[in-house]
């Protein structure tokens, strides 16, 4: 019986955190498909969410909601700015060229952060309080039901956003073909833009949301990135679904893996599954195949 | 091909005679790290410029070089020059296995892939106390030498690091001149074209890698035995987008536009040192200004840059003439 608790508790606070994976891999992909574009940078907006609502909330002593809000507005600013400052004057660059920019990016994001906040890790209370709920044995926060509600949200709005609004419609039309989504009156560069507001705005929610459980400082963006990434790729970038999949399986694989076997491996095991991924079926668990092209 | 020896001699000989000039001191110092960045550089600029197949985790053979030689002269006592043999030999082994299985993948996948198998050995690393030392590194790792001639100042390790730069360059000038060469490049621009033109283009991938992680864990061993302490921080994920910044930074194919970079990434921390907590900011700026306005790299991006100035200066004279 005990195992069976155990394995329940960790499978929901791995649930939790394979949420915020999901948010992450979510913006990932968005920015990936419309420009073919790793962004290395996008985990510095996980980071930002947390370390502006702390800034706006512990050090202004503003009200939680309306740091949070601005905080969102803060980092989403900080990711349209980027796309217009380094991102959208280099028209035909290689991807590789692009890709190095926003590592460049994240150093510099990360340096001015670490510059404004010092290197100290802080954490940020929850937002309704820290008394557990039990569910069947298994302990949650109340943060953990503030993380799914959200997430679930988020990825809704986002699923309404892509299919059934025109502006959706056209960011995806880029996706597929950039020259004929021009052809027929796509403002593509402004598609580019968007992509970066919503990934970055989406980084920014999914850092505030997870900052009370994990703490926050100006170096968690990298590993919350790379981990948002591996859950992008091993659900298949094609695929908004496939993505929210691929970060619930790493964060529950993961968190097990974290109690039963290992919690110095913790880090190993997202990408282990990444490399299994990867070597069985490339296109991700649920991506479609892609044909080359000669 | 005449070309090609004289940039070798000139390289060669600035190589030799450099310290002639500098007092001896913290930059000698600084320039041994500059010489084992420019292998680990043309080691990746070979897989990457060369053959078009990207690593994000040219850290792990690096890390696994210095590793397996710090372990074995360390904790076993063993000959270093031996052990840098053997780290060698196995680095390449481990490379040429994985090999297979990775470069299977294209693009981003193959980026994601070896960022992976990157950030698991390092934690490897971190994790396996009892071997590596875990977090708080490995010490006591002894100097090469030759005969009586112990390398246990800054200006030998200067000889000696850049004695395998040279060869490393050499031999990489050579790779990238020769029949492999141009089969590499034509998998470089397709592949689908290199296998239609008979190149063994699976096969010749997983050497090439191969070759990269061998030059890799040479330059591992080597920072073993200069600096005697290593430690996980030093073959982290960070190291491995430091190389391919300095690669893309020199210019990707060009095997001297490697050193420029790797020399240029390790001088640049050094020079904002004064700034002290900026110096991060300082290089992020530089790395997103230099990538905007050099996208081919310093090797060709300051002739251009050159170029488009004298053509605006005539540009200008002739105007004024012509008022």
């Amino acid at each position: 019986m005990e195992l069976i608790e155990q394995l329940l508790q960790y499978t929901l606070s791995g649930l939790s955190t394979g949420a915020i994976y999901a948010l992450i891999g979510l913006g990932f992909a968005i920015i990936y498909n419309s420009t073919s574009i790793i962004n290395f940078a996008q985990g510095e907006f996980v980071m930002l969410g947390g370390m502006l609502t702390l800034f706006f909330h512990v050090t202004l002593g503003l009200y939680l909601p309306l740091a949070v809000v601005l905080a969102i507005a803060a980092a989403t600013a900080v990711g349209a700015l980027f796309e217009r400052l380094a991102i959208s004057p280099l028209k035909d660059a290689e991807p590789i060229i692009l890709v190095i920019i926003t590592i460049g990016g994240s150093i510099l994001i990360r340096g001015v952060a670490m510059l404004l906040w010092g290197k100290d890790t802080h954490a940020l209370p929850m937002f309704s309080g820290d008394d557990p709920i039990i569910l069947l044995g298994a302990a949650i926060m109340p943060q953990n039901i503030w993380i799914f509600g959200v997430t679930l949200i988020i990825i809704t709005a986002n699923r309404l956003f892509f299919h059934h609004s025109v502006s959706g419609k056209a960011m995806r039309a880029c996706s597929f073909n950039r020259i004929a989504s021009r052809l027929v009156g796509i403002d593509v560069k402004r598609m580019i833009l968007f992509s970066f507001i919503i990934s970055s705005a989406m980084g920014a929610v999914a850092g505030i949301i997870i900052a009370p459980l994990t703490m926050t400082s100006y170096d968690v963006g990298v590993m919350l990135g790379l981990k948002g990434f591996c859950a992008a790729i091993i659900g298949g970038m094609s695929t908004g679904m496939g993505t929210v999949a691929g970060g619930l399986i790493v964060g529950v694989l993961e968190s097990l893996g974290a109690g039963l076997i290992s919690s110095g491996y913790k880090d190993a095991i997202a990408f282990i599954i990444l490399l299994v991924i990867l070597l069985i079926r490339p296109q991700g668990l649920f991506g479609k195949g892609e044909a080359e092209r000669v | 091909m005449k070309r090609e020896l004289m940039k070798f001699l000139v390289f060669a000989a600035a190589v030799l005679t450099a310290p002639l000039f500098l007092k001896g001191g913290y930059i000698v110092n600084v320039l041994v790290f500059v010489g084992i960045y420019t292998i680990l550089a043309v080691a990746l600029n070979l897989l990457l410029g060369l053959a078009g197949q990207i690593s994000l985790g040219q850290a792990a053979f690096f890390g696994l070089g210095a590793y397996i030689s710090g372990v074995l002269t360390a904790t076993y006592a063993a000959n270093p020059w031996v052990a840098m043999v053997i780290a060698v030999i196995a680095v390449g082994a481990i490379a040429f296995a994985l090999g297979f299985p990775i470069l299977k993948l294209k693009g981003h996948y193959l980026a994601m892939a070896t960022l992976g198998m990157g950030i698991i050995v390092y934690i490897i690393f971190n994790e396996t106390v009892d071997i590596t030392g875990g977090p708080s590194g490995l010490s006591g790792i002894p100097n090469l030498s030759i005969g009586g001639i112990v390398f246990n100042t800054d200006m030998k390790n200067y000889y000696l690091v850049w004695s395998f730069v040279i060869v490393t360059i050499l031999l990489s000038v050579n790779l990238s001149q020769s029949r492999i060469g141009r089969a590499l490049r034509a998998i470089h621009d397709s592949e689908v074209a290199a296998r239609i033109l008979g190149v063994n283009v699976r096969l010749l991938k997983v050497q090439i890698f191969t070759v990269s992680g061998i030059f890799s864990a040479l330059a591992g061993s080597l920072y073993a035995h200069t600096v005697q302490f290593i430690s996980p921080a030093s073959f982290g994920f960070n190291v491995s987008i430091e190389l391919l910044t300095m690669v893309i930074i020199g210019g990707l194919g060009s095997i001297y536009g490697s050193f420029l970079g790797a020399a240029i990434l390790t001088l640049l921390p050094e020079l904002f040192r004064t700034f002290q907590d900026y110096d991060i900011v300082v290089y992020g700026t530089v790395l997103i200004v230099m990538t905007m306005f050099m996208p081919g790299g310093l090797v060709r991006g300051v002739p251009l840059l050159a170029r488009s100035l004298l053509v605006r200066v005539k540009a200008g004279l002739s105007s004024e003439k012509s008022v």
